[in-house]
């Protein structure tokens, strides 16, 4: 199987850890990821925020990249797949805006274009490869799956129930964690707000960590590189504000799949997380707990 | 707050027709339930709420509406949008009021978001991707903060999760020429 690559901006820097652990997983999945060839960043909320055609245009370009490559885009950041879907819809929906966009990205487009899909939707599609894959079993570690916002809403893009999500709960599961059940699977962290009102993004992000603890879970697992700089990387600062003690381990999904399926730690980037991970290790595998950095 | 509506209606009008015509939406739709008001995880900071920024578009307050906190503070997570018992997708609404504010030199209640995008999009004209050090780095020099995120920004280097020198596309060139384009295309509309 083989699928084009879409990493994005942030899994080339802020959150390599799970670019690292995409690679590891699909690698043990025999799926062949092929990034695309100079792909340029989506536009983010930035771009939507301030130019209408700019918004679509930034995306267009990467999925008329995709379409000369000819495979269906595996995009592994939330917002990138909320862009470039978004564009997508627009496109097939409006002929106009195709052929202005044609103009202002000098490339073609279809009414239909390649399939993108979050890696979230393409991995839960790979249940039973990964069934036969688990080599060390989770062995009930109570994970809370934080799905977000941007990766399955608006509703027109999403691959699961943008209100009651259960992809991720399915795929932790077969690693043998014992996703619980809470109510902030999809309440927003403030993700593009984190530069620009702290404070707003401290109190949502106080907000999930306390249910999250509160329902019993001893990891956050995500889907998002927003979500985890905001939930792992300000955590200390949620610490300072609140008065808080959180010491809650966030890990990419992929990270939980790696481990199930015995990658080191170190392969899955589990030693560079602001929080640390090591109550993870000691619960799941005592015998290969990371060494510092 | 006293409002003529027979003059806001009546001078809002154009205003109400562009933002309908640029985001699809009909803001007759919005029967003001306040399900998008009771959903948005931002409405405990906001100076109005979802719904109230809609009732003012209806009734053709443009500047109220633009001068609203809310259009800034809204993180576009859209969980309006998918509650909406009508339909209306008012993240795009957002989006379009962002536009206009900004296009219409309104952006005092949302300085540091409109100043945050022009750096993001900076980076991403130049460079073809955004630059996180970067951009975090040009932020706080325009904004007068120097060493906000500090710890973070050193956590993140010592992890290796920032790069100093930006990564750069071959294509810049392409990259700018769809910045010009788009640009010129936002003017003629």
């Amino acid at each position: 199987m083989k699928f084009a690559y879409y990493p994005g901006c942030s899994l080339h820097a802020t959150a390599r850890e799970y670019d690292l652990s995409t690679r590891a997983v699909c690698d043990r999945l025999g799926i062949e990821l092929k990034e695309l060839p100079d792909w340029n960043c989506c536009g983010a909320t930035s771009a939507h925020s301030t130019n209408h055609f700019l918004s679509t245009a930034l995306p267009a370009r990467n999925l008329a990249i995709a379409d000369e490559m000819g495979l269906e885009v595996a995009v592994p950041c939330a917002a990138c797949y909320q862009r470039l879907r978004m564009a997508q819809n627009d496109l097939a929906r409006d002929p106009v805006l195709r052929e202005k966009m044609e103009a202002v990205t000098g490339r073609p487009y279809k009414e239909e274009g390649v399939r993108v899909k979050s890696l979230l939707e393409l991995l839960a599609g790979q249940g039973e490869a990964l069934k036969s894959r688990v080599v060390r079993p989770l062995d009930g570690l109570k994970v809370a799956c934080y799905y977000g916002c941007l990766l399955l809403r608006p509703p027109a893009v999403s691959f699961d129930d943008p209100e009651h999500p259960s992809s991720m709960d399915g795929l932790l599961e077969i690693c043998g964690a014992e996703p619980i059940d809470w109510g902030y699977k999809t309440e927003c962290c403030g993700a593009s707000l984190s530069l620009t009102d702290e404070d707003v993004v401290l109190k949502l992000t106080r907000d999930i960590l306390a249910v999250a603890l509160g329902a019993g879970a001893e990891c956050l697992v995500v889907a998002c590189p927003l979500c985890h700089s905001n939930l792992d990387g300000r955590q200390g600062h949620v610490n300072k504000k609140f008065g808080t003690g959180f010491q809650l381990p966030v890990l990419y999904f992929t990270q939980v799949l790696g481990l199930a399926m015995g990658a080191r730690p170190e392969e899955l980037g589990m030693n560079i997380h602001f929080v640390s991970t090591d109550k993870v290790f000691k619960k799941c595998c005592p015998e290969n707990t990371p060494r510092k950095r | 707050m006293t409002v003529n509506l027979t003059q806001s209606l009546r001078d809002g009008a154009d205003f109400r027709r562009r933002i309908e015509d640029q985001s699809g939406q009909t803001l007759s739709d919005c029967y003001q339930c306040g399900k998008c008001t009771a959903g948005c995880p931002v409405a405990f900071a906001a100076d109005a709420a979802p719904h109230q920024v809609v009732r003012m578009l209806q009734l053709g307050l443009r500047d109220e509406a633009l001068a609203t906190r809310t259009i800034w503070l809204c993180a576009a997570c859209s969980t309006c949008t998918t509650r909406c018992p009508r339909g209306v997708d008012l993240a795009r609404i957002m989006d379009c009021l962002r536009i206009a504010a900004l296009r219409q030199g309104k952006v005092r209640a949302g300085r540091q978001v409109a100043l945050f995008n022009n750096v993001f999009l900076e980076s991403v004209r130049k460079y073809g991707r955004a630059h996180e050090l970067g951009l975090a780095m040009g932020l706080n020099l325009k904004r007068g903060t120097p060493l906000k995120d500090a710890d973070l920004g050193l956590g993140m280097l010592k992890r290796r999760k920032l790069r100093l020198a930006p990564s750069r596309i071959r294509s810049t060139g392409e990259i700018a020429a769809i910045f010009r384009r788009a640009g010129e295309m936002e003017d003629g509309k």
